[in-house]
C-alpha cells in the first residue's frame, strides 16, 4: 500500500503513515504543492526549520509505461520567496514508487553542522551520520556506493547546497549512477543542505512495480502510448540524435537566441555549439561518447548522450540546451568542449546550470568577469566549491549577481533568471515567464512548442495574439503532466499525436480504478495552479510581480526589433482562473 | 539574385558538401520567381520531410515568392526543452 515518510531533522524521528484522506489522487507536482501549500507557513524562512522538503514520484511512476518515472521535489524556495517544484529524471522517482513511497516529507533542522544521510528502504528507514559531507556529487556517490552498493540510487548535494547557495540543486543518479540528473531550479538544493541532509540512499530492494487495478486494460493503454512515442519523429528521432541542444540552430534562425546578456537574438558563432555539432563530435571522436542515453528506467526517447573530448575520454553528459546557450551565446563563449566541462561543474558542485549560467553573462556586463573570458569563467566556477565570494555570488544566481555588480538588465522574474529563449521574439514564452507560480521558468507552460516548432499548432512568436490562450493551456497541461511522474518530452507526442493523452488517462484509469476524461486532467491543472498561486500570495508575492524586466518592454531586440508589448492587464488573463 | 540557405540537421544528409557553418549560397537570376517550395526541389529536399521553414527569421509558408539577399532555413520536425 502507499505510504509517506515523514523525516524529523530535530528528533531523527522516520515514520511512515498512510497517505492522508487531503492528498488522494495527488503525486509529483500535485502532491508536493498541495503538502506544501497545506504544511508550509508561507511567510517563513526558507532555510530555516518551518520549510518542508518533498520528494514525490509521479502517479504512474513504477509501471510499465514509457517515460513515467520522474521525480518532483518541492518546497519554499529560498530564490523566489514562492513556492517551488523542480523535477529530474535519473533512477530515485522509479525507485521510491517501487517501494510504494508517494512522498518523503523533510522536515525542521538538526542541530548546528551535523550532517546526516538517510537511508530508504523497503518499510524502514533511518538518519545515520553522514560519510560523505563536504565532497561534492561525484565524490559523495562513488563513497557512498562503496558502501550501499550499484543497485541503489542517490539523491545528493554538492558543497553548493552544503553552503545554501541559492541556485543550488539536488542530484539524482541516472542508470549508471552518475549524479547528472538535477532537480535544478528555485534553490532546493539549498534546502536540503539548510536540513543537514547531505544524501538519500534509495535502495529498491523487496520493492514492486506499482499495483495496478486492471492490468489488461493498462497493458492496451500503455502500448498505445509507447506507439504515439515512437510514431512522433520529434521523440523517436530529434531528440535521440541531437539532444535538446538541437535547438540552438532553430532559436537562432528565430532570432530569439538571447546574446551577451539579453542584448541581441543571434550569435555568429551558434553552429559550434549546436546539437549537429554535438552529434557529429559525439560521434567522430567515440571513446566513451554515447548517442542516445536514456536517463532513467523507462525512458524510450533517449535524449542525452555522453560527450567526449578530443581523447575520447568522457568530459560530461550531454549539456543541455540552456546549458549550452547560457555558458555559451548568453557569456560569449563558442568552444562547446569549455561548455561541457562547465556542465560537469554544475552537476559536480550541485548548482543549476541555468542560474548560474545567467550569473555569468550578467556578471560580464557589470564587468565582474571579462567577456568571453573562459579561464575567468572557470576561475569563478571553482569558487563555488572553494567558497570564494565570487563562487558565492555567481553560486546564488543572476538576480544576486546582478544587484552585487550594478547591472541595469537583469533578465529574472520573481528572483529566478530567465532560461534560452528571448521574451520579445518568443512572446508566448514570455507571458510564461511573467505569469507562472515558479519565477522566470520554461518547461511551465513550453510555449516554444507552437511558437517556434509547429508543435500543437502554430501561433506566431512576434505578435501578440493568442499567446495569452497559449500559456494558459500549456502551464494548466503541464502541472498535470507533472503530477504523472511524466518526462516533459512526452509533451511532443501528446500535442501532436491524438490518441497520447487518452492513452494516458486510459493508464491512470486503469492503475486507480478512476474514471477521468480529457476534462480532468485540466482540471487537476488549475486545481494545482490555484493552490500555488495562493500559496505565493500568502508568501507576499503580489499579482504586480507578474512581469518582465523593464528592458524587455524597452529595448527592441535585434534582429526583429520587437519588445515584449504586454500590459499587466493583459498578462493577468493567463490565470485569472485562480483569482487572487 | 544572392540566396543564403541553411538547413537542420536530417536535411544536410541530401547535401553531401554542406558546409554547416556558413550555409549554401545560391546565385538565381533575378527575374525568375523562386519560391521555398522551388528551392526544396532543386535541392532534392523530400517535401514531406520539411516541417517549416523560416524566411528571415519568420515563419513562412512555403509558396511565398522570394526576394534578393533572402535568408532561408529548412527544418525536419525537431523539439527539445
Amino acid at each position: 500500500m502507499y505510504q509517506f515518510l515523514r523525516v524529523n531533522m530535530d528528533t531523527r524521528e522516520c515514520r511512515f503513515e498512510p497517505v492522508p484522506r487531503e492528498y488522494e489522487g495527488l503525486g509529483g507536482r500535485g502532491l508536493t504543492s498541495a503538502i506544501v501549500a497545506n504544511e508550509v507557513d508561507a511567510g517563513c524562512n526558507p532555510i530555516g526549520p518551518h520549510n518542508k522538503l518533498v520528494f514525490a514520484p509521479g502517479l504512474l511512476g513504477a509501471t510499465n509505461s514509457p517515460n513515467t518515472n520522474r521525480l518532483s521535489v518541492g518546497c519554499k524556495s529560498p530564490l523566489t520567496g514562492g513556492i517551488k517544484e523542480a523535477n529530474a529524471g535519473g533512477q530515485p522517482g522509479g525507485h521510491l514508487a517501487r517501494l510504494g513511497i508517494l512522498a518523503i516529507i523533510v522536515e525542521k533542522l538538526p542541530k548546528d553542522g551535523e550532517w546526516w544521510d538517510l537511508e530508504v528502504k523497503k518499510d524502514s528507514a533511518r538518519l545515520v551520520k553522514s560519510s560523505v559531507s563536504g565532497l561534492n556529487n561525484f565524490d559523495a556517490v562513488d563513497k557512498l556506493r562503496g558502501s550501499y552498493g550499484d543497485k541503489c540510487s542517490y539523491i545528493t548535494i554538492g558543497r553548493a547546497g552544503e553552503f545554501k547557495l541559492t541556485a543550488a540543486s539536488i542530484a539524482c543518479t541516472d542508470r549508471e549512477l552518475r549524479p547528472t540528473r538535477h532537480a535544478g531550479r528555485g534553490g532546493v538544493g539549498a534546502v536540503m543542505g539548510s536540513k543537514g541532509l547531505k544524501a538519500i540512499i534509495v535502495d529498491p530492494a523487496g520493492g514492486d512495480t506499482a499495483p495496478i487495478q486492471d492490468v489488461k486494460a493498462f497493458r492496451e493503454a500503455s502500448k498505445r502510448f509507447a506507439k504515439a512515442l515512437a510514431e512522433n519523429p520529434v521523440t523517436s528521432q530529434a531528440l535521440p540524435n541531437y539532444g535538446t541542444d538541437v535547438l540552438v540552430n532553430i532559436i537562432n534562425e528565430a532570432g530569439g537566441l538571447p546574446t551577451h546578456n539579453f542584448e541581441y537574438g543571434r550569435f555568429p558563432e551558434h553552429e559550434k555549439v549546436s546539437g549537429e555539432r554535438m552529434n557529429e563530435l559525439t560521434t567522430k571522436r567515440g571513446g566513451e561518447g554515447v548517442v542516445a542515453h536514456g536517463c532513467m528506467s523507462g525512458c524510450v526517447i533517449r535524449c542525452s548522450g555522453l560527450y567526449p573530448g578530443k581523447n575520447g575520454k568522457l568530459i560530461s553528459k550531454w549539456p543541455e540546451y540552456e546549458t549550452v546557450w547560457c555558458f555559451g551565446p548568453h557569456s560569449e563563449i563558442d568552444d562547446l568542449d569549455f561548455i561541457a566541462k562547465c556542465d560537469y561543474l554544475c552537476d559536480d558542485y550541485g548548482v543549476d546550470t541555468i542560474d548560474v549560467g545567467v550569473a555569468i553573462g550578467t556578471a560580464m556586463a557589470g564587468g565582474g568577469i571579462p567577456w568571453g573570458d573562459k579561464d575567468a569563467v572557470l576561475e569563478a566556477m571553482h569558487g563555488i566549491s572553494k567558497g570564494t565570494p565570487l563562487g558565492r555570488i555567481i553560486g546564488c544566481g543572476a538576480a544576486t549577481t546582478g544587484r552585487v555588480f550594478g547591472v541595469r538588465r537583469v533578465a529574472a522574474v520573481k528572483g529566478q533568471s530567465l532560461p534560452a529563449y528571448d521574451p520579445r521574439a518568443v512572446k508566448g514564452q514570455g507571458v510564461t515567464y511573467a505569469t507562472t507560480p515558479m519565477g522566470a521558468d520554461h518547461t511551465a507552460g513550453y510555449a516554444v512548442t507552437a511558437n517556434i516548432l509547429h508543435c500543437g499548432g502554430y501561433v506566431d512568436p512576434l505578435k501578440k495574439e493568442g499567446q495569452i490562450e497559449l500559456s494558459r493551456n500549456l502551464q494548466i497541461a503541464t502541472a498535470s503532466i507533472d503530477s504523472v511522474g511524466l518526462c516533459l518530452f512526452t509533451a511532443f507526442a501528446l500535442l501532436d499525436v491524438p490518441d497520447a493523452l487518452p492513452a494516458v488517462v486510459d493508464m491512470l484509469n486503469a492503475k486507480f480504478g478512476w474514471q477521468l476524461t480529457g476534462d480532468d486532467v485540466s482540471g487537476l491543472g488549475k486545481r494545482i495552479l490555484t493552490m500555488e498561486i495562493d500559496f505565493n500570495r500568502r508568501a507576499g508575492i503580489p499579482a504586480s510581480a507578474d512581469r518582465l524586466p523593464e528592458f524587455f518592454e524597452e529595448e527592441p531586440l535585434p534582429p526583429h526589433d520587437t519588445v515584449f508589448d504586454f500590459t499587466t492587464e493583459e498578462l493577468q488573463k493567463t490565470l485569472d482562473f485562480a483569482d487572487k | 539574385m544572392a540566396l543564403h540557405i541553411k538547413l537542420s540537421t536530417t536535411l544536410r544528409s541530401y547535401l553531401p558538401d554542406y558546409d554547416s557553418e556558413k550555409g549554401l549560397e545560391l546565385e538565381l537570376d533575378p527575374a525568375t520567381r523562386v519560391t521555398a517550395a522551388d528551392i526544396a526541389a532543386r535541392l532534392g529536399l523530400p517535401p514531406d520531410e520539411i516541417k517549416f521553414i523560416m524566411l528571415n527569421g519568420r515563419c513562412m509558408d512555403m509558396e511565398t515568392p522570394l526576394g534578393p539577399d533572402d535568408r532561408l532555413a529548412f527544418f525536419p520536425a525537431v523539439g527539445g526543452g
